[in-house]
Parts: C-alpha cells; sequence; structure tokens
C-alpha cells in the first residue's frame, strides 16, 4: 500500500522508456499522468493514515548490501516528514506531468521527457522515504541523475549541455560531502539507519576522531559534511551557481526540479538529520550565516536580472537561504513548512512563467514583453497570486510561512538570530521588489515585444490551466489549511520525526514578541513593492535619468553578473584546476615523469647505449686489436682480482662495475 | 745443472711481448709492421715457452715452441697472401684506410 506510492512513478517511468513509441505520444502522456495521479491519491490517503492518525509505518523490504557489520537495506521510514514531502512532490509532479503534456506537445521526444520526470520523481521519493543513508544516497544520485538529463532534455543546444554539465558536477561536489558524511558515521556507529544513529548520537557527542589531521568530534564533522551536502543540492552561496544556469531546460523541468523538488532535498536531508544537527551548534550557527547570506546574495541578483525565469530560480535560491536558516536556529519544523508552501508557490510562479513564454514564441526576455494583461488575464491573475505569496502578503500561503521564519530568528535573542533577522528582512524586501517589477514588466508596462509574438498569444489550453489554476487555490489556502498542523503550538504532528533540544525550543517566546517585530517583516515587504511599482510606474523619467550615472552602472554590473561568483569560479578555481590537470598532472605526470621511468625513458636508454657500444665498432683495424687486447687484459686483471678477492663476493661485483666504467 | 738467472729471462720475453704489443698499438699506417709485430709477439712466447721447459725440465715446451714456429710460419704466409690480395684490389695497404666494415 504504502509502496505504491513509489512503484506507480517507476511503473510509469519503465513504460513510457520502454514502451513509449507503441504508445504515440498521448497515450504516454494519459498514462504518465494517470500513474502519477494514482501516487497522488495513495499518498494522500498515507498522508492522512501516517500523519494525521499518528500511525508512523516502517516497511524493510529486502537486504540490499549484507556485510559484517554492514547492513544496508531496502527500508522505508513513513513518518509525517517523509509522508509530507511525498505529498508535496507527488502532487507538483503530477501536476507538472499534465502540464507538460500540453507544452511539450510539439516535441518529438515527449515519451522521453515524460520518462525522466517519471523517474526524477521516483528517486525523489526513494530519498525522500530512505531509512538508511545508503538508500538516501541512492536518492541523492539518482536525483542528480535526472536533473543532468532533464535540463539536458534539448541536448542539440550547447548551452543545455553546458549547463546540465554543470550541475551534475557542482552537485558532485557535495555529493562527496555527503559520502564522506555516511563514511564518518559507519566508521563510527558501525550502522547507517537512521534509527540506530540518532538513538546513539547523543552519547556520541564527546567521542572524538581526525579528518585530515584536524581532531574534532565526530558529530561535528558529520554534521558539517551533511550541510556540506544540503549545500550542493540546495545551491546555497558558493555552490550556488548550478542553479541559475540549470534554466535551460524546459520550463516544466524549472518548476518540478529547481522550485519544488530537487532543491528541497537539501533542506530535507537537514531536516531528517536534525539529532545530527542539534548536537552540533557551531554546525549551526554555519547554517545560519549561510543560509542568511544566500538569502540575501540572491535577492539582490533577483533584483536585475532580465531572463524572467532566471528571476524566479534567483527567488527560489533567496527562499531557500530562508528555510536554511530557519533550519539553522533549530526550527526545523517551520523550515519544513516553509518548504511546503514554498513548493505551490514556486511551482506556480514557474509554470505560469512557462505559459508566458509559451505564448510569446519562447521569449524569456523581460525587455521584449509587456502589456500581456489584456492577452493572458488568467495567467495574470495566477501569477499575481504567486507572486503574492512569494513576498509574503498577508493570508497568502508564504505569509505564514516567511513571517514565522523571521519571527523565529528575531526570538532568538542571539547574535546570529538578529543577524538573520535584519539580512532576512531586507532580503524579503528584495523579494517584493523584484517580484513586482517582473508583475509589472511582463503583464502591465507597453508591449515592447515583436508585434509577431503578440500576434499569436494567446491562453494555454485546458491541460496548462488546470495546474495553474489548482497551485493557485493552493497557494492562496494551503498556509492557513497546514499552519496548525505543521508548526502550531504544541502540535503533535511531528512526534519523533523532528528532534529539537530543548534549550533550542523557541515556540512559546514566539507568542510573545512584540507587535512592532511582528509586523516589521511585512513591512518590509510592502515597501519594496510599493518602491519597486512607483520606480516604474511613476518615476520612470527619473530612473531613466538616473541609470546613466557611473555609479549605477557600476552597482548594476556587479548585481547583473551575479557579484561575479561565475567569473570567479571560472577564471581562478575551473581553469586553474583545469590548468593543473593539464600541465602538471598530464603533461609532467602523466606524460613526463611516468613515461621518463617507464617505457619511453627505459627504450630511450638502451637505443642511446647501444648506440655507443655501436660506435666502438669503428672499422679500423687498429682500433679493433686495441680493443681486443685490452679486453684480454682486463680479463686477466679480473681474473686476478677475483682470485684475490674471492672471500669477498660484493667486492667482486664492484670490479665488475669499475671495469664496466672504464671500458665505456 | 744451469744456473739460470729467472729474471732476466722473464724480463727479456715480458719486453719482447709487449713491444711488440705497443707494435700493434700505436702503428696507424703500415699493415707490414702490424704483421712483424705479430711475429716479434709469437717470437716472445716461444722464447717463454723454451725458458720454462728449461726451468722445469720438461720437454713438452720445446714441442710447443716448434709448433709455434711452424704455426707462425704458416699464419703469415697467409697474412701476405691476404696482403697481396688486398693490395691488388685496393692499390693500398694503408691501415687507416681498411675501414669498409665499419657498423
Amino acid at each position: 500500500m504504502y509502496l505504491i506510492i513509489l512503484y506507480l512513478p517507476l511503473i510509469s517511468c519503465l513504460i513510457s522508456g520502454f514502451f513509449g513509441r507503441f504508445l504515440t505520444t498521448k497515450g504516454v502522456g494519459f498514462f504518465s499522468t494517470s500513474c502519477i495521479f494514482f501516487s497522488v491519491l495513495v499518498s494522500i490517503f498515507c498522508f492522512f493514515e501516517v500523519a494525521l492518525s499518528r500511525s508512523f509505518c516502517y516497511v524493510k523490504l529486502l537486504s540490499w548490501i549484507d556485510c559484517a557489520f554492514f547492513d544496508g537495506c531496502w527500508g522505508f521510514i513513513f513518518d509525517s516528514l517523509s509522508i509530507g514531502m511525498c505529498c508535496v512532490v507527488t502532487l507538483i509532479s503530477y501536476l507538472v506531468h499534465l502540464y507538460s503534456t500540453v507544452y511539450m506537445s510539439h516535441d518529438p521526444h515527449q515519451s522521453r521527457f515524460m520518462c525522466y520526470l517519471s523517474l526524477f520523481t521516483f528517486f525523489m521519493l526513494m530519498l525522500v522515504t530512505a531509512d538508511n543513508f545508503l538508500q538516501l544516497f541512492f536518492g541523492w544520485e539518482g536525483v542528480g541523475l535526472c536533473s543532468f538529463l532533464l535540463i539536458n532534455f534539448w541536448f542539440t543546444r550547447l548551452q543545455a549541455n553546458k549547463s546540465a554539465i554543470k550541475a551534475m558536477v557542482v552537485n558532485r561536489i557535495g555529493d562527496i560531502g555527503l559520502a564522506l558524511a555516511i563514511f564518518f558515521l559507519f566508521n563510527t556507529f558501525k550502522s547507517i539507519d537512521f534509527a540506530v544513529l540518532f538513538c546513539l548520537i547523543p552519547h556520541f557527542c564527546e567521542s572524538e576522531v581526525y579528518f585530515l589531521t584536524i581532531k574534532g568530534s565526530v558529530v561535528f564533522f558529520s554534521s558539517i559534511l551533511l550541510f556540506l551536502a544540503a549545500m550542493g543540492k540546495s545551491a546555497q552561496l558558493g555552490l550556488h551557481t548550478w542553479l541559475p544556469d540549470a534554466m535551460e531546460g524546459p520550463t516544466p523541468v524549472s518548476a518540478l526540479i529547481h522550485a519544488a523538488t530537487m532543491v528541497t532535498a537539501g533542506v530535507f536531508l537537514i531536516i531528517r538529520c536534525s539529532p545530527i544537527f542539534e548536537y552540533s551548534p557551531e554546525v549551526l550557527f554555519i547554517i545560519v550565516i549561510i543560509g542568511t547570506l544566500t538569502c540575501f546574495f540572491a535577492g539582490t541578483v533577483g533584483l536585475v536580472q532580465n531572463d524572467a525565469k532566471k528571476i524566479i530560480a534567483y527567488s527560489t535560491c533567496s527562499q531557500l537561504g530562508y528555510m536554511f536558516f530557519a533550519c539553522g536556529l533549530s526550527n526545523y519544523s517551520v523550515g519544513f513548512f516553509h518548504l511546503f508552501n514554498h513548493a505551490f508557490f514556486k511551482a506556480l510562479l514557474f509554470l505560469s512563467a512557462g505559459s508566458i513564454i509559451h505564448a510569446l514564441n519562447n521569449e524569456q526576455d523581460l525587455r521584449k514583453m509587456g502589456g500581456l494583461l489584456k492577452v493572458l488575464p488568467l495567467t495574470y491573475s495566477v501569477f499575481v497570486v504567486g507572486s503574492f505569496a512569494l513576498m509574503g502578503m498577508p493570508f497568502l500561503a508564504g505569509f505564514y510561512s516567511k513571517d514565522i521564519i523571521l519571527e523565529t530568528a528575531f526570538v532568538k535573542y542571539s547574535l546570529t538570530g538578529s543577524f538573520a533577522f535584519w539580512v532576512g528582512c531586507i532580503a524579503a524586501s528584495f523579494t517584493s521588489f523584484y517580484s513586482i517589477r517582473l508583475l509589472f514588466l511582463v503583464f502591465l508596462t507597453k508591449p515592447n515585444g515583436f508585434k509577431q509574438s503578440y500576434q499569436h498569444a494567446h491562453e494555454p489550453v485546458f491541460g496548462m490551466l488546470f495546474p495553474l489554476i489548482l497551485l493557485a487555490i493552493l497557494s492562496i489556502f494551503i498556509g492557513f489549511i497546514t499552519k496548525d498542523l505543521f508548526i502550531g503550538f504544541g502540535t503533535p504532528f511531528w512526534l519523533n520525526a523532528i528532534y529539537n533540544l530543548p534549550k533550542n525550543i523557541v515556540t512559546l517566546d514566539l507568542e510573545f514578541i512584540p507587535t512592532v517585530y511582528k509586523l516589521l517583516p511585512l513591512l518590509f515587504s510592502l515597501f519594496g513593492a510599493f518602491s519597486s511599482f512607483f520606480l516604474y510606474q511613476r518615476l520612470s523619467t527619473f530612473f531613466s535619468n538616473f541609470v546613466y550615472s557611473i555609479i549605477f552602472v557600476k552597482i548594476y554590473t556587479f548585481l547583473n553578473k551575479k557579484w561575479f561568483f561565475d567569473k570567479l569560479q571560472n577564471e581562478i578555481l575551473t581553469s586553474m584546476l583545469l590548468k593543473c590537470g593539464f600541465k602538471i598532472t598530464y603533461k609532467q605526470i602523466d606524460k613526463g615523469l611516468i613515461e621518463f621511468l617507464g617505457p619511453l625513458g627505459l627504450s630511450m636508454f638502451f637505443i642511446s647505449l647501444a648506440k655507443r657500444i655501436i660506435k666502438l665498432q669503428s672499422g679500423f683495424i687498429h682500433q679493433y686489436a686495441i680493443i681486443f687486447f685490452s679486453g684480454i687484459i682486463f680479463l686477466l686483471i679480473k681474473i686476478t682480482i677475483t682470485f684475490s678477492f674471492l672471500l669477498f663476493p660484493d667486492l667482486n661485483l664492484f670490479v665488475f662495475l669499475i671495469l664496466g666504467l672504464i671500458f665505456f | 745443472m744451469f744456473i739460470f738467472d729467472q729474471t732476466k729471462h722473464l724480463f727479456m720475453a715480458t719486453i719482447l711481448f709487449f713491444i711488440g704489443l705497443s707494435g700493434i698499438y700505436l702503428n696507424r699506417k703500415n699493415i707490414i709492421i702490424l704483421l712483424m709485430s705479430i711475429e716479434i709477439i709469437f717470437l716472445a712466447i716461444n722464447i717463454n715457452f723454451i725458458f720454462f721447459s728449461i726451468f722445469i725440465d720438461c720437454i713438452f715446451g720445446q714441442v710447443f715452441a716448434l709448433l709455434i714456429l711452424t704455426v707462425a710460419a704458416a699464419e703469415s704466409a697467409i697474412g701476405l697472401a691476404i696482403l697481396v690480395i688486398y693490395y691488388r684490389i685496393r692499390g693500398t695497404i694503408r691501415i687507416d684506410f681498411i675501414n669498409l666494415i665499419k657498423s
């Protein structure tokens, strides 16, 4: 019953992958969509059973690797955390499947696309329901693989190929962290089962190990490595560069992978491993700092991007920063709540962006849009819902989760807490600014695009509209509905799925903070929204004069080029590694040292030796005579010495060497 | 019983041997001198044989010396014959021109 959630996407993937050509395009679309739909139904039923009725379910399937202490099983946890993730993943995935049947209907490889989407869903479900680290790693890598396949879906495009490779490689950096963390945990605890590990963690806080000759507690190392993994997958500052580039894939892919599911895997990992993170306050501190910086960075970069999808990608990055610092401040349930809401409104934003792009002949540039309000009123309305939810406008999904994140940051009463609070507030105003900017430039300004693209612009058909409308409704109501469930005061929802140290719990303080600070995030958001609106509406003349000042251009370039992170990475790190790989590893070591000491060097040595010996044979008789007699004389000397040194065989050898040297 | 001065005899034989050897070593020009040096070496060896034959009172040394005499005569005859043939073909017997078989 529970495993049907996982089996259906797998079946959908296999059928549409292997038998796609027999089913026709429509058949594949219908089959895979209905498979995922039943998966949604089952997971909602399981949500009722597991989360609401509070009967957690553990399924041990069969043994995978069984060797001495190591026991890797195919096992599944269905607790409130994983079933919540299952609901989000399957639901978003179902809507994306449905959306893609229309959006990709003109694509010749639709069955392949459906196959990849389903495979992605399967791996994501595998990740969230895993009951041990090995299976989690399986899902983790599978998700990375599917992101590669999906970004690279239009494989004839060079840029898509490069982006896919970048996504894969940058993710791989984090994956090394996860693998190392698993090794660490196994080395200490001789188990990779979550149940065993999380029970034992408190007893091993003081046990110390060596990592790269640095001594530290095992909890610290494993948690920082887990955080590295989460950073890679969730595009936190430093490893974030793959996320905006991954917009090269088709838009439904962006909605599925880069808004709702894959990037949330990092947050999920931290929430799942909350018992480990709780016992390493240093790592929690790092998480808060990195998360806060990410949300600020992505907010500033989002302000000036000109690609509609890139803006949404950066807002994803920014919201992930919020989730991370919520988790870093030990409010894992709040982090999950934001993840949950964010999935809906971000999928909505991406899918409606897809609708716009679809209407405008694949035009993604903001500067070539505008005036779409008359043409696409329905898309406009759902886009407004999505944007307002993202901005955290009152009574929409984003409001409930985002404000509470900032409030929990405030009530922490620590340096990191207030840092996160203020920077988060500023980032919230940025979020509003670019959301309104996007809305304004796409829908409200005068049309700036080509006439041709406007002539054919139209609202999409039902298959694309239905997901938009459903997501819009969910974006409005889901926050209100699930608030008390996920983060309500004293909610029994989580039970043991999330662990909080008693000293880190702030749910009580949360209820008693000054009203000013409760309103502050909202005020910041409104300020951002209004300033953006006025800047683009009323003050356009002032703005256009201001644009040409040198300092503005400098700032604009800095932000538009993403703080030059890509440039730094490419020119310092990547090119250095590439050069190192070519010049040192390849040229100096592989082709140099090893060849010199190996086959090439040896053959050269013997060839030159042979040449020197051949030169002895000069053809002159007198020289032959000299060599002949000297040979005899040396032989005589040798025999004489050998007899005298009969007792010392080593000297014998030595004499041979001397003679050889003289001779040559 | 003769009284031998061993050193003198041995010394002479050795000197003769080394003269012959140095004749081979140092001679770059004339192949006839080379043959002559070889004859001198034979002579030195013969003297040695005869000396030791008398010194240890054993006839075999002298038998050998006679054998070597015949061998040396035959050898020089063949050598000179080769020389004559070579001269007929090349028109010269300078050693430093005989280097056709170098590597």
